[in-house]
């Protein structure tokens, strides 16, 4: 291969397929918790995204804990060892919230849209709640190395022009991703609780009538649900940074990626995350560069060679939902989780 | 009943206003991005005001008393609502602040001229205030980023850099610094590859690194906060392999940047308002003696405004909000005996007996026609993870 045609390789790998890679898997695995709610509970749980934001404060706070008292995980982050603190603490919070608030709207049958009003006044109580505890500063809690490859030594490794860089959070993203996913998907179609679960989302009266409990399902779905948020949460935060605010601001991509992928079927909303995040990525990403590793030096831009500004960046997912609702409303996926 | 109780209240307040200290506004940012900074500046204000009261020279005697406001530096309402308080409840003499060169607009604009009350600021650095319609109410000590960018240009140029990408908080400083700096940049035959603004407080500023490194240039500027965008961007530079060297300004100098990133950072330079003349020296030596912590960012700056507001009104020989106005130029300029900091007393002394002064305190100021300062800046590099100075222009 030319070294041209490399050295656009990697300068695409670098901005645009191992970030988009790396925050897809983010947005899938909220996208899951969303959509399990919605295919089970039939609700849009708006806070979702605070849910993660609670997580992943008590993961920071169990994090400051283990580094105080020097237990580290080496080259890992240390955040990873306190994730099931986060994950048990969020889950002890969901159903709190379920028996407090959901379940009186449950019993009532109440329409979906009451419910998911309701899901935004846990929203503000939970965003309340993280604000006070932890404050709405940015807070640091990565440790251990810090890249896998980096840009530096990719070059002099290699002796392109363009360097690629991955990062620890990255990898350690997309491999948590798939273990937590390939878990979910063993659970659904193998365990009796699963099956419960999928009976109960495909006809509720009719998994009744077969002797489902439903307390058991609704008690699973928020389990599974809130250690899907705290992990994609701690994760998010590992790989970007933590401000309680910026979770509020992924519940859009998240439900782009749930409705995207076809809402209530897990494996569209894991395709949908990565749609969403590779379109946000690779739109906003100027190409002046990698153009002009390609084309001949009479035809390379002059300006960015960029399709939509940084700043629209949130627009993307709002436009694909959008998009999606005009012309194939069920989604990529269409039917109950399967 | 009711003409009594008014009687009485009118009867106290000439009273009070007999005999009455001085109250002195400090409106600056106790909560918000700056929160960190502010302490320090205000200690260094309120350490002027007690110098004065202390000298018994000020008024025949009287007090010069702090009165404190939070600015938040960027919730213009809260700001002016603070300042109305201060000016119609509190009826504080003049203004020392506000900090953040937004509020410090809006406040002017809407609270302090229209009533007639001389604002200080030790920190509004936009370029903005320069042409603010303030019927010469406003003034600063700090100098305008119209010169920083100047500054930084000459020091970028020097630097043999010729092409740059430059990233800014978009805001008031940083608009304004970006935009002076690219003048001056361009003037003296430097291109700059792309000008484009960042948000604060994002989580992840990789699309945006994206977007300078596409221009395929070395270098990278960032006007922002130390606390906030401008190290995120850093960060994501870093991170992508996309940047290693930066050129920054005054609100990227702080430790929590090395804390942060590290012996990365060796190589780039930055600018900050200071000097190293002697009058900068005594003014630590004086702060330190106070338990302050005299060589933080615009501490000086944060004296030098109260030090102007009481020494006009000494020069005035009332403490009227106008007569205040009428004399901020005269002390703070030649022609006189030069005060430098620590030197109120003697300023007072020399005022009371009808003398001329020319206010130089801790940072040499000089206020030109529209009440803007000139004075110096330090040239900082990172050196093994520490910002040295290495020049001042």
């Amino acid at each position: 291969m030319p070294v041209d045609l490399v050295n656009a390789l990697v300068l695409l790998a670098n901005f645009v397929v191992v970030p988009a890679i790396a925050y897809g898997s983010q947005i899938a695995l909220g996208a899951l918790g969303v959509t399990l709610v919605y295919g089970i509970l039939r609700f849009a749980n708006f806070s979702h995204g605070d849910l993660m934001a609670f997580g992943t404060m008590v993961v920071i706070l169990a994090t400051w804990q283990l580094q105080s008292r020097g237990v580290s995980l080496g080259l890992l982050p240390t955040a990873l060892l306190a994730l099931p603190a986060g994950a048990a603490a969020t889950i002890i919070v969901s159903l709190a919230a379920d028996r407090t608030v959901f379940r009186f709207y449950r019993l009532k049958r109440s329409a979906p849209m009451v419910m998911s009003i309701a899901s935004v006044g846990v929203m503000f109580v939970l965003n309340g709640v993280v604000r006070i505890i932890i404050g709405p500063d940015d807070r640091s809690f990565s440790d251990g190395a810090r890249y896998l490859i980096n840009a530096r030594e990719f070059r002099s490794l290699t002796g392109l022009e363009e360097g690629l860089s991955v990062r620890v959070s990255q990898a350690l993203t997309v491999a948590v991703a798939v273990v937590a996913v390939s878990a979910l998907f063993w659970f659904l179609q193998r365990t009796r609780a699963g099956k419960a679960m999928r009976a109960y989302s495909d006809n509720e009266d009719l998994a009744l009538l077969s002797g489902v409990e439903p307390d058991r399902v609704v008690r699973m779905t928020w389990i599974i649900a809130a250690s899907l948020a705290a992990t994609a949460g701690t994760l998010y935060g590992l790989d970007k940074s933590f401000q309680p605010f910026t979770y509020l601001q992924l519940l859009l991509p998240m439900f782009a990626a749930a409705i995207v992928g076809g809402i209530g079927q897990p494996l569209g909303a894991i395709a949908g995350g990565f749609l969403v995040a590779f379109s946000e990525i690779a739109l906003t990403y100027p190409y002046r560069k990698f153009l002009r590793y390609l084309l001949p030096e009479e035809l390379h831009p002059d300006g960015l060679a960029q399709l939509l500004s940084t700043d629209y960046k949130l627009s993307v997912s709002f436009v694909i939902l959008v998009v999606v609702l005009l012309w194939r409303p069920t989604g990529l996926f269409r039917g109950r989780i399967a | 009943m009711r003409r009594s109780l008014l009687a009485s209240a009118a009867l106290a307040m000439m009273a009070s206003a007999a005999h009455a200290d001085m109250k002195v506004g400090v409106l600056m940012g106790f909560t918000g991005p700056i929160e960190s900074l502010v302490p320090n500046i205000v200690a260094a204000a309120e350490l002027a005001m007690k110098e004065a009261t202390e000298s018994g020279a000020f008024l025949g005697g009287k007090k010069v008393i702090p009165v404190r406001g939070d600015s938040t530096c960027v919730d213009a309402a809260a700001a002016q609502a603070a300042a109305e308080r201060l000016i119609t409840s509190d009826r504080v003499a003049a203004i020392m602040g506000a900090d953040c060169s937004g509020v410090s607009i809006a406040v002017a604009n809407n609270v302090a001229v229209p009533n007639g009350v001389v604002m200080v600021s030790p920190t509004a650095t936009s370029p903005a205030i320069t042409t603010l319609n303030d019927r010469g109410y406003f003034f600063r000590t700090c100098p305008s980023d119209a010169r920083q960018g100047e500054v930084l240009a000459m020091v970028v140029t020097a630097r043999g850099i010729k092409e740059i990408a430059v990233t800014y908080t978009n805001n008031d400083y940083g608009k304004g610094l970006a935009d002076s700096f690219s003048n001056a940049f361009e003037a003296a035959g430097g291109k700059v590859a792309l000008s484009a603004a960042h948000e604060d407080g994002k989580a992840d500023y990789a699309a945006e690194v994206g977007a300078l490194a596409a221009t395929g240039v070395e270098h990278l500027a960032v006007f922002g906060y130390v606390d906030k965008g401008g190290k995120g961007i850093i960060q994501a530079s870093l991170d992508a392999g996309a940047f290693d060297r930066f050129i920054l300004a005054d609100g990227m100098v702080g430790e929590s940047l090395i804390q942060a990133i590290g012996e990365a950072l060796d190589g780039s330079v930055a600018t900050a308002p200071g000097s190293d003349s002697p009058n900068a020296k005594k003014f630590i030596a004086a702060a330190e003696k106070a338990g302050i912590k005299g060589d933080s960012p615009f501490a000086g700056e944060g004296y030098d405004a109260a030090a102007l507001i009481i020494l006009a009104a000494q020069a005035a020989g009332s403490t009227d909000r106008a007569a205040i106005q009428s004399k901020i130029l005269e002390v703070s300029n030649a022609p006189g005996e030069r005060i430098g900091p620590a030197e109120l007393g003697k300023a007072l002394e020399l005022l009371a007996a009808g003398k001329a002064i020319n206010y130089q305190g801790a940072t040499d100021v000089e206020l030109n026609g529209v009440g803007d300062s000139s004075s110096p800046y330090k040239e900082y590099e990172v050196r093994e993870g520490k910002f040295t100075v290495v020049r001042i222009h």
